[in-house]
C-alpha cells in the first residue's frame, strides 16, 4: 500500500526537494507551509508519517508536534523533525514535544527515505 | 528541466525573497523595532538560506549563514543587544550573504576577505555579547553538522566469524508516547543480521493494573553480525533516552542456557529470526520466519505476549504501540476527522495564495507588439471609413467605436501584464547607500516612499542605473561631511529620500537630500573653466543648476571612488531622455537638492494630439497639454527682436512656433491665424505652442526614432499613422525650453547650452 507522508516546511525549496525525493521513493506526499497549515491539512489527510521543520512562521515545529500529539487520532503517528539543528537542547525539546525522530538537514534522499521507513509501520 | 535544476532555481528565487525579507527586517530593527516577530522573521530568513544552501552543497554560503544565524540567535534569545553598531554590522552581513548567494548562483568566487572579516566580526559580537561564553560551540564552524548523517555508518571491521551481540532492550513509556515502536526497532536490528529475539513478560502486571500507556516488556536480542556497536546503537538512535539499552558481545556474556538460542543463518533468504517468548522459566518457540520480520510477524510476537498474560485481543495491549494500535487508530480517524469540512473545501487551502503563471518575457513582448499593430490597424480602418464618407451615425462607425474601445482595453490589459511595482529597484538602494556611506564616511539614512507604484517592466529595468547614480551623487556631493553638518547645525545623519508616485500618466521619481545644495558659484566657475559657458554669461539660478548636466562637467575637484567612474550627470540625463523621460533639479543653498525624474509608464504607447505643422503631421503628447486655444492678436506681445509672449490670465507665457522651432518655416505664423496649445514641461515651465491645425486625438504606438533613424532634437519618437505614414512625436520639454524662436536644429543647441539643457 502506498504510504502518505505529510511534510511541513516554510521553504519552497525544501518542500520541492522533499516532494521530489519522497515521490521518487514511492510515497504519496501532501505538504503544508507551516504548523497552522499542517494542522489544517490533517483535517483531511491521514498521513502515515509526518516530517516537520522547526523554524516556521505562525506555528513552529515544536508547537505543531505538541498540537498533533494532543489529538488522540495522531498519538501513534510518527513525526520526524527535519532540522539543521544538531543542538542537543533543541533535540530534547523536540522529543519532549513528542517527536519520534529527526532528520538532519541537508538530507540525503536515500537516508531520508530510510529514516521514514524506520519509523513507518 | 532536470528536477534538481528546477529546485535549485526555486532555491535562488527563494533566496532573493529571503534576502529582501532579511534586509527589510534588519532595517526595521535598526529603527528600534526589535519585537519578537521581526527578529524571528530575520532569523528564519538566514536559517532558510542556510538550509537550502546545505542541500546544494554550497559550503561558503552555509558557513557564513551559520555564523550569521548564531549571532541572530543570540539577539533572539535576548543575550545580544541590537545596538546601532550591531545592526550596521548585521546589515553589512546581509549584503555579504546576498553576495554569496549571487556567487553561488553564478558560480563565481565570492570576496573571501570580506566574508571572512565579517564572519569574524559577527563571531566577536557573540563572544562580547555573552557573559558566560558558549564554550565548545564556539569552535563549531557550522560544517560539523553538515557531515552529520541520520544514520551512523558502520565502520568496517575485521571479519569476526563468531561475532555476535546480545542486546537487552527495555522500552520506557516515553518511547511509545513519541510514536516509536519496539516492533519496528526489532525489525531494524533484524536488518543487521540474523536475530533471535526473546521477550520477557514477567513484569506485566495483572490486566486490571495494566496502564495502557505503560511499558512492561524487556526484549533480548541475539544478533549475528559483523557490524560494530555503533551500527546497532544507530538503530536505537531515536529512542536512546527512552529505553534501557545494554549492548554487549555475546562472547562476553555467558549464555543463559535454556533461555536463549542463537541459530546461525542456514536459510537462503539470509536473515533468520528466531523469536521465543519467555514466560517465567518456560521457553517456547513462538514463531520462526525468514527475511525481515514483517508487521504481521511482529504482531504475532505481541499476540503471543498477550496470550501469555491472557490479555484480551481487542484492547490496547501492553503499550507496544502502533503495530497493534494502528488498526484501532485508523478506525477512529473517520469519525474524528470526517466532520465539518469536506475534503474539497480544505485541500486547496495552501494553493490559494496568489495563483500565478510564469511566462517567457518574449511572449509578452510579442503580444505587446501585436497589440501595437492592432492599434495602428484600428486607426487605419477608422481613417478609411472616414474617407469613404460614411456618416458618423452609421452602423459601421458605431462598430468602429466599439472596436476602438476593445482595442484600448486589450492594450491596457496587456500593458498591465508587464506592470511591476518599483519596489524591485528601490530595494537595491539601501545597500548602495550603506556602501557609499561607508566609503565617504558619512552617516546616511535612506527613506523610501511609494515603492508600490507600478510601472512597465521595460521602464523599471532602465531606471536602476540613473537612480543608482543619482543616489550616489546625493551622498557623495549632496550631503556635507559630518563635521560640516554639525557646524551648520544639522543632525549628523544626512537623509536621502527616494520617492515614487504617479502624476498625470507618468511616473515621477524624486531623489532628495538634505545636504548643502548646489554651490552655484563653484558650478559656474567650473563651467567657465571648462569653456562650457562664456565668462560673462548671465545665468539665473535654474540655468546655473542645469549646468551640471553638461557633458564633461564634474564638480568634484578630485576624482573620487564613488562618482569618478566616468559617468556624469550628462549620461544620466541622456539615459533618462532615451526613456522618454526628463530630469530636473531644484536646489536650495544649505537645504539640499531634489532631482526629479519624470518617466512614461510604458515605452510602448502614448496618448497624443495629432496636429499639422507646415504640411507635416506631428503628435504632441497629451500628458503635456493643458488646453488648446485660439490666441487673439491683441494678447500677443513681442519682446525684443523676435521673442513673443501671450498674455493669459494675468501672466505672460512664451510663444513657440513649432514650425520655426523644427525648421519647417523661416518666419513664424501670425498667432491669430493658427491654433495654440498651452503645454507644461518639466518643472511646471509653461509655453504656448503654435501649430497650423489640430486633427484629433489618438493613441499612438511609439517607435523609437533613435533605433530606426537617429536622434533628432525636438523630436521624442515616431509613430505610424492610420494611413501608414510616419509621424513624429514632439519632445515638448525640448520645445518649451526654447522660449525664444531659434531653431532647435543645427548649431542652435550648442550655441545656447544653458537653454537647451534646461529641460
Amino acid at each position: 500500500m502506498i504510504k502518505t507522508v505529510l511534510t511541513v516546511d516554510d521553504s519552497r525549496t525544501m518542500r520541492d526537494m522533499l516532494r521530489l525525493s519522497l515521490v521518487e521513493a514511492g510515497f504519496r506526499v501532501v505538504q503544508a507551509e507551516d504548523g497552522v497549515h499542517g494542522l489544517e491539512v490533517l483535517r483531511d489527510e491521514t498521513p502515515d508519517v509526518i516530517v516537520t521543520d522547526i523554524n516556521m512562521p505562525r506555528m513552529d515545529g515544536f508547537g505543531f508536534i505538541e498540537a498533533v500529539r494532543r489529538d488522540a487520532a495522531w498519538r501513534s503517528t510518527p513525526v520526524l523533525v527535519l532540522t539543521t539543528e544538531v543542538d542537543a537542547e533543541k533535540k530534547s525539546r523536540a522529543k519532549a514535544a513528542g517527536a519520534t525522530g529527526w532528520i538532519v538537514k541537508p538530507f540525503d534522499p536515500v537516508k531520508l527515505v530510510d529514516v521514514i521507513r524506520r519509523v513507518a509501520a | 528541466m532536470d528536477p534538481m535544476a528546477a529546485i535549485r532555481e526555486t532555491f535562488f528565487q527563494e533566496c532573493e525573497e529571503q534576502l529582501s525579507e532579511l534586509e527589510g527586517g534588519l532595517m526595521r530593527m535598526e529603527t528600534g523595532e526589535t519585537d519578537q516577530e521581526t527578529v524571528n522573521a530575520v532569523f528564519r530568513a538566514v536559517h532558510s538560506i542556510k538550509g537550502g544552501a546545505g542541500a546544494f552543497g554550497l559550503e561558503d554560503l552555509v558557513r557564513f549563514a551559520h555564523v550569521f544565524e548564531t549571532t541572530l540567535d543570540q539577539v533572539r534569545a535576548g543575550r545580544l543587544d541590537p545596538s546601532a553598531s550591531t545592526m550596521r554590522l548585521m546589515l553589512r552581513a546581509s549584503d555579504a550573504l546576498a553576495d554569496l548567494v549571487r556567487c553561488a548562483r553564478e558560480g563565481t568566487m565570492p570576496d573571501e576577505a570580506q566574508t571572512t572579516s565579517l564572519a569574524a566580526a559577527l563571531k566577536a559580537l557573540t563572544n562580547d555579547g555573552m557573559a558566560e561564553g558558549i564554550g565548545a560551540e564556539d569552535d563549531d564552524d557550522g560544517l560539523g553538522d553538515l557531515n552529520f548523517l541520520p544514520l551512523a555508518v558502520a565502520v568496517e571491521q575485521e571479519t569476526m566469524p563468531d561475532a555476535g551481540w546480545v542486546i537487552t532492550f527495555r522500552p520506557l513509556a516515553a518511547l511509545y508516547a513519541n510514536a516509536n515502536e519496539a516492533a519496528l526497532l526489532l525489525r531494524e536490528v533484524g536488518m543487521l543480521g540474523p536475530v533471535s529475539v526473546t521477550v520477557d513478560t514477567s513484569s506485566l502486571p495483572d490486566f486490571g493494573d495494566l496502564d495502557p500507556e505503560g511499558a512492561y516488556l524487556t526484549w533480548t536480542i541475539m544478533l549475528q553480525t559483523d557490524c560494530d556497536e555503533a551500527a546497532i546503537r544507530a538503530a536505537f538512535e531515536f529512542v536512546e533516552d527512552d529505553c534501557d539499552l545494554v549492548i554487549s558481545r555475546a562472547a562476553d556474556r555467558p549464555a543463559e542456557a535454556g533461555l536463549v538460542q542463537v541459530r546461525p543463518d542456514e536459510d537462503a533468504a539470509g536473515v533468520v529470526a528466531d523469536v521465543r517468548v519467555l514466560d517465567g522459566d518456560e521457553a517456547a518457540p513462538a514463531s520462526s520466519f525468514a527475511d525481515i520480520p514483517s508487521d504481521a510477524d511482529v504482531l504475532a510476537i505481541i499476540r503471543k505476549a498477550q496470550e501469555s498474560v491472557s490479555a484480551p485481543h481487542d484492547d490496547r495491549p501492553v503499550a507496544v504501540g502502533g503495530g497493534a494500535v494502528a488498526p484501532v487508530a485508523a478506525q477512529s480517524r473517520p469519525e474524528a476527522r470526517g466532520g465539518t469540512d469536506g475534503p474539497a473545501s480544505r485541500s486547496d487551502s495552501g494553493a490559494a495564495v496568489g495563483a500565478t503563471i510564469r511566462v517567457d518575457l518574449d511572449r509578452v513582448d510579442r503580444l505587446i507588439d501585436l497589440v501595437g499593430e492592432l492599434v495602428i490597424n484600428e486607426a487605419m480602418l477608422s481613417q478609411r471609413v472616414m474617407e469613404a464618407g460614411l456618416a458618423r451615425a452609421s452602423g459601421v462607425a458605431a462598430a468602429l467605436d466599439e472596436l476602438e474601445h476593445l482595442t484600448r482595453e486589450i492594450q491596457d490589459s496587456v500593458m498591465a501584464i508587464r506592470a511591476q511595482p518599483v519596489r524591485s529597484v528601490f530595494q537595491r538602494m539601501p545597500r548602495l547607500v550603506r556602501e557609499v556611506a561607508a566609503m565617504t564616511g558619512k552617516q546616511v539614512r535612506l527613506l523610501t516612499d511609494g515603492e508600490g507604484t507600478e510601472v512597465d517592466k521595460t521602464v523599471i529595468e532602465r531606471i536602476a542605473d540613473p537612480l543608482t547614480h543619482m543616489i550616489r551623487n546625493a551622498i557623495d556631493h549632496g550631503l556635507e561631511p559630518t563635521e560640516a553638518r554639525v557646524a551648520a547645525g544639522k543632525p549628523e545623519e544626512g537623509v536621502v529620500k527616494l520617492t515614487a508616485l504617479h502624476r498625470s500618466g507618468r511616473i515621477v521619481i524624486e531623489v532628495a537630500d538634505d545636504g548643502a545644495g548646489i554651490d552655484r558659484e563653484r558650478v559656474k566657475a567650473k563651467a567657465i573653466e571648462k569653456g562650457l559657458i562664456a565668462p560673462d554669461a548671465q545665468l539665473n539660478d535654474e540655468e546655473t543648476d542645469n549646468l551640471i548636466f553638461l557633458p564633461g562637467f564634474s564638480t568634484a575637484s578630485t576624482v573620487s571612488d564613488i562618482s569618478g567612474r566616468g559617468v556624469g550627470m550628462d549620461v544620466v540625463r541622456r539615459s533618462v531622455q532615451s526613456l522618454g523621460g526628463r530630469i530636473s533639479i531644484a536646489s536650495r543653498p544649505g537645504a539640499g537638492s531634489t532631482f526629479t525624474l519624470s518617466l512614461p509608464l510604458t515605452l510602448a504607447v502614448l496618448d497624443g494630439m495629432v496636429v499639422s505643422v507646415a504640411g507635416h503631421t506631428l503628435i504632441v503628447p497629451l500628458s503635456a497639454i493643458i488646453e488648446t486655444l485660439q490666441p487673439q492678436a491683441a494678447t500677443v506681445h513681442t519682446l525684443g527682436m523676435d521673442a513673443r509672449v501671450v498674455a493669459m490670465r494675468g501672466r505672460y507665457i512664451p510663444l513657440v512656433d513649432v514650425s520655426v522651432a523644427l525648421g519647417y518655416r523661416d518666419a513664424p505664423l501670425d498667432a491669430d491665424k493658427s491654433v495654440a496649445l498651452l503645454v507644461e514641461g518639466e518643472g511646471g515651465v509653461r509655453a504656448v505652442l503654435i501649430v497650423d491645425a489640430i486633427q484629433g486625438q489618438r493613441q499612438v504606438v511609439i517607435k523609437s526614432l533613435e533605433a530606426n533613424y537617429r536622434a533628432v532634437p525636438g523630436i521624442a519618437a515616431a509613430t505610424v499613422m492610420g494611413d501608414g505614414r510616419v509621424a513624429l512625436i514632439l519632445d515638448v520639454d525640448a520645445i518649451v525650453s526654447v522660449t525664444r524662436t531659434e531653431r532647435l536644429r543645427g548649431d542652435g543647441l550648442r550655441a545656447e547650452p544653458t537653454l537647451s539643457q534646461a529641460g
